[in-house]
């Protein structure tokens, strides 16, 4: 294990310190709330000579992503930070840089997305973009994010990914949140990112490429696409062992998706960000009383870990899906969409309840924790139904 | 309170944007994490910001390591920088039974409109800090004298804890002045 120390930080300090022990060549970004400090403590490191990195100001973040998009086809290692209008604005060029297979990182700061205005968390900004072709990692607390930044650039920079990732972190709870966070010290996480060695830099002039070119009728688009999915198939095993070298490291564990209780819990609840400490917590008083409780966290949504969640809850007897995100028209949220999808295989059929919960911030109250829990419980025992569309806690 | 008989306790902030409730809710995290407490989380609530306007933090300590980053409705302790806050701000708002409010003010409790059943502590918060010479760009900072009362009202944290976390948080000279504010507030909390 390597030498660590042990700060009280907030979040997005602790990105800011991730990113620049990863040594980026170039960063553009364009400040949001509540990403900024991110940027800002980054640009600091820039001034500071802490971190030799090309730092570009730009007018947008459509500009960010356009910046990001050049320096990484140049071949450098980018990364960036944004959120909510931010992440929506680039939209264009998410898009660009998975096709052109950049491994470009990015932070997100989940913050809801207008209107009416609002800058405080939930998982729509991410959940828009997730068929943009990124790895999609989420954090649960500023140790994770941490961890999750410097396994990123492992992760997208492995030769049989290339792929973009967003590493997401909840929007002021867990970006502005003191935390106590366990920090590597610079050595490791430099050998542990190693140098970039990009496959093919536009700047290699030895071996000329063309990035983007135009791939029209009769032309390879649909191959191209193929080959993305490939990729992003790729990225479970990577993501993987990835991950187990980073534990070794850290002596953090890692997984796709995480468990707790799930070994002999009757009533699940599924859930991303964050709010899994509450969700936690409320379990760990249930158990106390009795009641078979469990939790499973998601880390990975891109590429969506099926395999591990259907596992995590065979046996169980009624799950719940937390979704800080709409997917309006849905049968659920985006992820009571996936872990139902996942579930379609299982020998049992086990029911499957959805919640939307904690838009624009709305607070994530324990009562309403139990709440899941309580319906869960009568749902194990046949008296109650999932169904209905439940706005958890809504006024 | 001065006896750790709860597992957690729950603190809520009551200050003025530009007051630093912020930053003393860190300083204050560090100043647990050295008294012993395995379970520290402290959560800003923002809004829209802007100097003057009321805001709150919450902060949580806990023996065992807790992951609960709600905002807290049911304080065990409640801090007041600005004594026009407990009606503005609903700053009893919830307060446990045994609870206790910790105002920075010079007027008698009698004065400050709190219901007679809620313990109430005072200390001239601001006076501390201005006789430290904690003053930026004119305005006396509170947020760091502040952190005496607590130690002093509560027992949550000790006085040894919050000088070592002021240390970690500033350099050598602004924090030399930043204890003593805590130190004069320290002494002027009056039960």
């Amino acid at each position: 294990m390597a030498t660590q120390k042990t700060v009280s930080a907030t979040g997005n300090a602790v990105v800011a310190d991730a990113m620049r022990q990863c040594k980026p060549d170039v960063m553009a970004a364009y400040p949001i709330t509540p990403q900024t400090t991110i940027v800002e403590e980054f640009a600091g490191f820039v001034a500071k000579g802490r971190v030799h990195t090309e730092y570009v100001t730009v007018e947008s973040e459509h500009s960010a992503m356009s910046a990001c998009v050049g320096a990484s086809a140049a071949g450098a290692r980018v990364m960036t930070a944004t959120s909510s209008q931010g992440l929506a604005l680039m939209w264009e060029e998410l898009h660009v840089a998975s096709g052109m297979r950049l491994p470009i990182v990015m932070a997100n700061a989940n913050r809801a997305l207008s209107a009416p205005i609002n800058i405080h968390c939930d998982h729509g900004d991410a959940m828009g973009a997730r068929d943009a072709g990124w790895v999609m990692l989420f954090a649960e607390t500023a140790q994770e994010a941490y961890d999750n930044t410097i396994m990123a650039t492992r992760i997208a920079e492995n030769p049989a990914v290339l792929l973009p990732v967003m590493s997401c972190l909840d929007g002021f709870i867990t970006t502005h949140s003191i935390d106590r966070v366990d920090v590597l010290d610079d050595e490791s996480v430099a050998e542990f990112v190693g140098e970039y060695a990009p496959q093919n830099a536009l700047l290699d002039i030895d071996q000329p490429v063309t990035h983007g070119a135009f791939a029209g009728l009769g032309g390879p688009f649909f191959e191209f696409k193929r080959a993305q999915r490939d990729a992003m198939e790729r990225s479970r095993e990577v993501i993987s062992s990835v991950g187990a070298e980073y534990s070794e490291l850290s002596g953090r564990p890692f997984g796709a998706v995480e468990s707790w209780g799930m070994e002999d819990a009757d009533v699940a609840i599924v859930v991303i960000g964050s709010t899994a400490g509450n969700v936690r917590h409320v379990a760990r008083q249930l158990r106390a009383e009795g009641v078979k409780a469990g939790i499973v966290k998601v880390r990975v949504f891109r590429p969506f870990p099926y395999a591990e969640l259907a596992a995590a809850l065979s046996g169980v007897k009624a799950v719940a899906v937390l979704d800080r995100a709409e997917s309006f028209g849905a049968e659920g949220g985006p992820l009571f969409l996936e872990v139902r999808s996942a579930l379609y295989d299982a020998e049992t059929r086990v029911p499957v309840a959805g919640y939307i919960y904690g838009l624009g911030g709305s607070d994530v109250r324990l009562e309403l924790i139990e709440r899941v829990y309580s319906d869960l419980s009568d749902i194990a025992a046949g008296t109650a139904q999932p169904g209905g569309f439940v706005y958890l806690g809504a006024r | 309170m001065k006896t750790m008989d709860k597992s957690m306790y729950e603190i809520r902030w009551h200050g003025r944007g530009g007051q630093g409730a912020v930053t003393a809710a860190k300083i204050l995290a560090g100043a647990a994490f050295l008294s012993g407490w395995k379970g520290v989380t402290s959560a800003p609530s923002f809004g829209a910001e802007r100097r003057g306007a009321p805001i709150t933090a919450s902060t949580r300590v806990a023996s065992e390591e807790i992951r609960i980053l709600s905002q807290v409705s049911t304080p065990d302790v409640v801090v007041v920088l600005d004594d026009s806050l407990i009606g503005v701000g609903r700053a009893a708002a919830g307060i446990q039974p045994g609870g206790v409010m910790i105002i920075n003010t010079v007027k008698p409790v009698t004065e400050l409109g709190v219901d007679a059943g809620i313990r109430v502590v005072t200390a001239d918060v601001t006076g501390s800090a201005l006789a430290a010479g904690v003053v930026v760009g004119g305005q006396p900072m509170v947020n760091t004298a502040v952190l005496g009362s607590i130690a002093a009202a509560t027992g949550l944290v000790t006085m040894e804890s919050v000088e070592a976390a002021i240390a970690e948080a500033f350099p050598p000279g602004p924090a030399a002045k930043n204890t003593e504010a805590a130190r004069l507030a320290f002494e002027c909390t009056k039960a």
